[in-house]
């Protein structure tokens, strides 16, 4: 990859200076400022910032599918509530003796279940690294395993969306069962300690933040890196005409999965980050609604611009979290009529509203109607 | 494959044998035979419905025939092979319909194009090289195309893109162009300066033509085939082949 900032438009380098200050200028006025200061920023809205930010990690992740590739998963939400169990899993594990049941092993569930020893699955879950690896590994593993089938067997537009549909339902079905042995329906909750700090502490929250913030400058990096070289221009080729592709010489299945596993992957650490954050995961992260809605800030904030995928999350999660509180019974009405206004009035999104973009190497513009080519 | 263990089996460069195709029932080749030696121009007219489309399908690898032999150099089986495969043999087709990414500028459809290794980790991590920058203004001169280079190849006219097609088809380089129908939709000196085109790369290249404008194919001026119901009528001169009795039936209907 050549040199990087060279790749990097105007508008890529203000997003990223912003997610830097907001990684510095949150936890210290979350940490620093006095409570009753106008500028504090309350743990509750630290928290609440954190969760955002992973969600924009989890857009930027599936815009580079959707928006370059045309593959439009929808059961992205899989990967990130795989990378959020086993951050999960390591959580339980750190709670070890301070549980309800007092077993230094096992985690309380288990014990309830009547269980006597941990079962394999959870084995090497009580080292962070151990974890950390498994955060990426799973969901990468899953996404290539299915997409070497998906994508050698050419399925594609809306039979391969349904699939990643299934994908995700089947998953939250097995999660659901207690015998699977990752909590049931409760999923795992009653976090105690990351890496030795509570994580219910003002301090570990503004860390978690600020984590999360550099992560997404990191994963904007890396996916702008890929979207840029050479690589990117033959994913948009493959977007927009799938088989002239194939026609001059490429193995569209290879570039697919290569972009299918990066983006589990980025998924993945999105889930890893956001369940410290809000404390608990179940298998309802599974639920395909989730995915659903993520397509939905991708196609809001604008696909196909990597920014407007992340600053769509934040709008609509802002949105939601509005709405969700002032009127409970409309928010979903508001979330489908925002969908249908977007995609009536601003098929570029919101970042459409920021002018035409130059056709400059890097920043694809906005597909091309929709990817039924072939 | 070493040549030792895989030895030529003719010498032509393209050697279809009694190639048959259905598809539901409908056969849209039946027996199609035809033969193409190397640096050979040829020109494949025929009435629609007649398998042309279907032909340069089985030869690209898109479509596997039923029955019949392909083979291209004499030695590496075609009906064996995928598109992408046979592309890296040296076998480039440029699509009926102009296909070329909206979204790229000119000359990033032509780098897209351009012979280079076409693995995900040399894409990813390799730059265009020099020697791949010259190949690419070349090909925009030959295309006429040098002053578009910036522009997105979805702002182009219908005759620049028909180019920028055959450009990116020369920035593969290979040892076989299929061209189908690449005047459809051209203005008169459009179809001209591409009639000039094609002689200027038929010079290097073998170049088989599926073409319906008859004035097209006689500028061209190469031997013609005439493709009925998905079997060769007639072979020869455009005024061999318009002389016979059975291609005026054809063309003019009984």
């Amino acid at each position: 990859m050549k040199a990087l900032p060279s790749r990097l438009d105007r508008l890529g380098l203000a997003f990223l200076a912003l997610t830097l200050l907001c990684a510095v200028v949150v936890p210290a006025l979350a940490l620093a400022v006095p409570r009753d200061s106008a500028f504090a920023i309350p743990p509750y809205v630290v928290a609440l910032l954190g969760k955002y930010v992973c969600y924009a990690i989890l857009a930027l992740a599936l815009d580079l599918v959707w928006g370059y590739c045309g593959i439009l998963s929808l059961g992205h939400g899989a990967f990130f509530a795989l990378g959020g169990y086993a951050m999960g899993m390591y959580l339980m594990r750190q709670i070890g003796a301070r549980g309800v049941y007092a077993n230094p092993l096992l985690p309380d569930f288990m014990v309830f279940l009547n269980w006597k020893e941990l079962p394999v699955a959870w084995w090497g879950f009580h080292s962070f690294a151990y974890a950390g690896l498994m955060v990426m590994l799973v969901p990468g593993v899953l996404a290539f395993a299915f997409g070497w089938f998906a994508f050698r067997s050419r399925v594609t537009g809306v039979y391969l969306s349904i699939i990643t549909q299934a994908l995700t339902y089947a998953l939250k079905l097995a999660f659901f069962r207690n015998d699977f042995g990752f909590g049931g329906n409760n999923g795992l909750t009653d976090f105690k300690d990351i890496l030795g700090f509570s994580v219910q502490s003002d301090a570990t929250r503004a860390a978690l933040f600020s984590i999360s913030a550099l992560t997404l400058a990191l994963c904007f990096l890396i996916a702008k890196a890929i979207v840029g070289s050479k690589y990117g221009k033959a994913l948009i080729a493959v977007r927009d005409a799938e088989s002239r592709v194939r026609f001059l010489g490429y193995r569209v299945e290879n570039y697919k999965l290569f972009v299918f596993v990066v983006s589990a992957v980025i998924a993945g650490v999105a889930g890893a980050l956001y369940v410290p954050q809000v404390g608990i995961i179940n298998p309802g992260e599974y639920d395909p609604a989730n995915s659903i809605e993520a397509v939905i800030w991708v196609a809001v904030g604008g696909r196909g611009t990597l920014i407007g995928a992340a600053l769509g999350a934040i709008v609509v999660n802002f949105a939601k979290t509005y709405f969700t509180g002032a009127f409970p019974e409309y928010w979903l009405f508001g979330l489908g009529g925002l969908f249908v206004l977007v995609t009536l009035f601003l098929p570029k999104g919101l970042m459409g509203l920021f002018g035409a973009r130059r056709a400059s190497a890097g920043s694809a513009p906005a597909p091309a109607r929709e990817e039924g080519v072939q | 494959m070493s040549e030792a263990d895989n030895p030529k089996l003719t010498s032509s460069l393209l050697y279809l044998d009694g190639v048959s195709v259905s598809f539901d029932g409908y056969k849209a080749l039946r027996g199609l035979s035809l033969v193409l030696e190397p640096g050979e121009m040829r020109a494949i007219i025929g009435p629609n419905g007649a398998g042309k489309t279907t032909m340069m399908d089985v030869i690209t690898g898109k479509t596997r025939p039923d029955a019949g032999d392909v083979y291209f150099e004499g030695r590496h089986d075609l009906t064996q092979l995928d598109e992408a495969e046979i592309a890296d043999l040296g076998v480039g087709r440029k699509f009926q319909k102009p296909t070329v990414f909206e979204n790229h500028t000119v000359s990033d459809n032509i780098l897209l194009a351009a012979k280079a290794p076409r693995g995900v980790f040399a894409t990813l991590f390799g730059g265009a090289a020099r020697q791949e920058r010259e190949a690419i203004e070349r090909i925009l001169a030959t295309t006429r195309l040098g002053d578009q280079r910036e522009r997105l190849a979805g702002a182009l006219s219908h005759g620049q893109k028909q180019w920028l097609e055959i450009g990116m088809l020369l920035a593969q380089d290979p040892k076989l162009l299929l061209v189908d129908e690449p005047v459809a939709g051209m203005t008169d000196a459009e179809t001209a300066a591409t009639a000039e085109l094609l002689r200027e790369i038929a010079r290097d290249h073998s170049v088989v033509v599926v073409e319906h404008d008859m004035a097209f194919v006689r500028e061209l001026g190469v031997k013609v085939t005439v493709l009925h119901e998905g079997a060769v009528l007639a072979e020869g001169s455009l005024d061999q082949v318009s002389a016979d009795e059975r291609v005026i039936e054809v063309y003019l209907g009984r």
